[in-house]
């Protein structure tokens, strides 16, 4: 029974995207025609407005992706093995809470922090800094992403981290390697399958949002998601919408095929 | 590690842990701002705009959808995402890593993704947008939370136990009301919970699958593109964190006693 929901209501509706990519619309009636057209690839293929569009958001979602990798370390670090059993406990409820507590109110948030006569500006004046501009602008939106994401990286590092055994550590050591030495030759590698696991979703989320890039982003700092949003919502072209959400999609297939490889879904 | 080394990592999980909690803490706060202008520093508090919010009959009826969405969501989600947790748990041929797979799309897929096929789906079918397209959305990927909490649970549970409850006799469905479903018990709750919250919230496929219904996140989304109404989203804002922070540390605390229960 759930197999049968599941294949009706998402395998099926991933199969009426593809199909619905390959339809157009009568220019007239605004009815999908039972036809089969390439012409909505051919124009996302031709206009450089989506060829930028598609390249701001893959390329804004790989930074939010590499900059949660940066920040979650130390946090999952020091929650694997330089704390307690009681305080890792605390530090992990501190982390889930953000991750499940409301995504728009952390946008709306950040929204009001940038803007003009926000948070930011008044802690910039309050220690003599000038004021910074970066509300509404791909800036904002790198800054906004990564916080939101951030939770999503750092749980499969610190699940990866812990599993660890001390002893391979201590052998390291006793071989002679320095802290550092043992990072990059012993942690990072043993570490990596939890980062591909956590930058899933911190490539995956950013990929197909539209919320954020509109109220944070600014004039010119739409994302795919916000062309498909516009094309569905505004001039009801529910077949270029499809086709252009196709994008994201076979993005996604080859993250998660590479992502298989290097052993993220063990980790996740 | 050091001491100097130890400092500095405290020093950045503060740093980390600032960023993580001082917009929540910034957005609560604005809820309690007099001013219709929303500037920081926040120069008169008030709390005028409380009751102000609640009179507004808009508000009250995205707040009924979406907790009515949210409850029926969260019930389809509880029962099939068991299953299909137990029915992956049994199989043993390779069809069980294509079918893990594919269970966890729906959350790994981008939003607009799974909003936009649901959208075509529909349209394909010819279905009128209704309560029900945005249950059937909400249902899918709720399905896949509960599903992870209940399968994480049930590797790690030995399967002697209902070898044993067999072996003495009871039947299938006994076993599994009486050793199964118990041991499962609080990841099912758990699950459920972070359903609830997650569906309570959801903007990005809920746009696609709501046609004229306002849920409360679609009601805050339109009012701020629109600028209108700021200090009632600052409301609303506080109303909607405090309603998926309580699901969530119930949750949270369910699963921190079955932690401990099998350590």
């Amino acid at each position: 029974m759930p197999a049968t929901w599941f294949c009706a209501c998402y395998l099926a509706a991933l199969a009426a995207l593809f199909v619905s990519a390959f339809r157009r619309v009568d220019t007239m009636t605004g009815e999908i025609l039972p036809v089969w057209t390439l012409a909505n690839f051919r124009i996302l293929a031709t206009d450089p407005v989506y060829r930028t569009v598609a390249l701001r958001t893959i390329g804004i979602a790989a930074a939010v992706t590499i900059t949660d990798a940066i920040l979650a370390w130390p946090f999952a670090y020091a929650m694997a093995r330089a704390v307690g059993p009681r305080l890792r406990a605390v530090l992990m409820a501190l982390v889930m809470l953000p991750l499940w507590s409301s995504y728009l109110a952390r946008v709306y948030a950040w929204r009001l922090i940038l803007a003009h006569d926000g948070a930011l500006n008044w802690a910039l004046h309050a220690i003599g800094l000038p004021r910074a501009s970066i509300g509404y602008s791909n800036w904002a939106m790198w800054i906004v992403f990564s916080y939101l994401w951030l939770p999503f990286m750092i749980l499969p590092v610190f699940a990866a981290l812990e599993r660890i055994p001390d002893s391979v550590l201590e052998a390291s050591g006793d071989l002679g390697a320095r802290g550092a030495t043992t990072l990059r030759r012993v942690l990072l590698p043993m570490a990596l399958p939890g980062i591909v696991a956590g930058s899933i979703f911190t490539f995956s989320l950013t990929l197909g949002d539209y919320v954020t890039p509109m109220l944070v982003g600014g004039p010119g700092s739409d994302f795919i998601g916000n062309v498909v949003y516009a094309s569905v919502g505004v001039s009801n072209n529910i077949p270029f919408a499809a086709a252009y959400a196709v994008l994201p999609l076979l993005v996604m297939a080859g993250y998660l095929l590479i992502a298989r490889r290097l052993g993220a879904f063990e980790a996740l | 590690m050091t001491a100097a080394g130890r400092i500095a990592l405290g020093a950045a999980c503060a740093a980390i842990l600032a960023f993580l909690f001082i917009p929540v803490a910034i957005i609560l706060t604005y809820a309690f701002a007099a001013s219709n202008i929303q500037s920081w520093p926040i120069a008169a508090f008030s709390l005028k705009w409380f009751p102000e919010t609640w009179a507004n009959g808009e508000v009250r009826a995205a707040l009924g959808l979406s907790l009515e969405v949210a409850a029926t969501a969260t019930a389809i989600a509880v029962v099939l995402g068991t299953l299909a947790a137990m029915a992956v748990h049994r199989m043993r041929f390779f069809g069980r890593e294509v079918v893990s797979f594919a269970l966890v799309l729906p959350i790994a897929l981008p939003g607009v993704l799974t909003g936009m096929a649901l959208n075509s789906y529909f349209v394909f079918w010819g279905i009128d947008l209704s309560f029900w397209t945005i249950i059937i959305g909400h249902a899918t990927f709720c399905l896949v939370i509960v599903y992870n909490n209940v399968i994480a649970r049930l590797r790690r549970l030995p399967g002697s136990l209902v070898e044993a409850s067999l072996d003495l006799g009871a039947g299938p469905w006994r076993s599994f009301r009486r050793i199964t479903l118990p041991m499962i018990a609080s990841a099912v709750g758990a699950g459920a919970l972070l359903a609830f919250a997650l569906s309570f919230d959801e903007v990005i496929v809920t746009t696609f699958t709501a046609g004229a219904q306002t849920t409360l996140p679609l009601w805050i989304f339109g009012a701020i593109r629109l600028g209108q109404r700021m200090p009632e989203v600052n409301v609303v804002v506080f109303a909607v964190i405090a309603i998926t922070i309580i699901p969530v540390l119930l949750a949270q605390r369910l699963m921190g006693a079955a932690g401990r229960l099998h350590k």
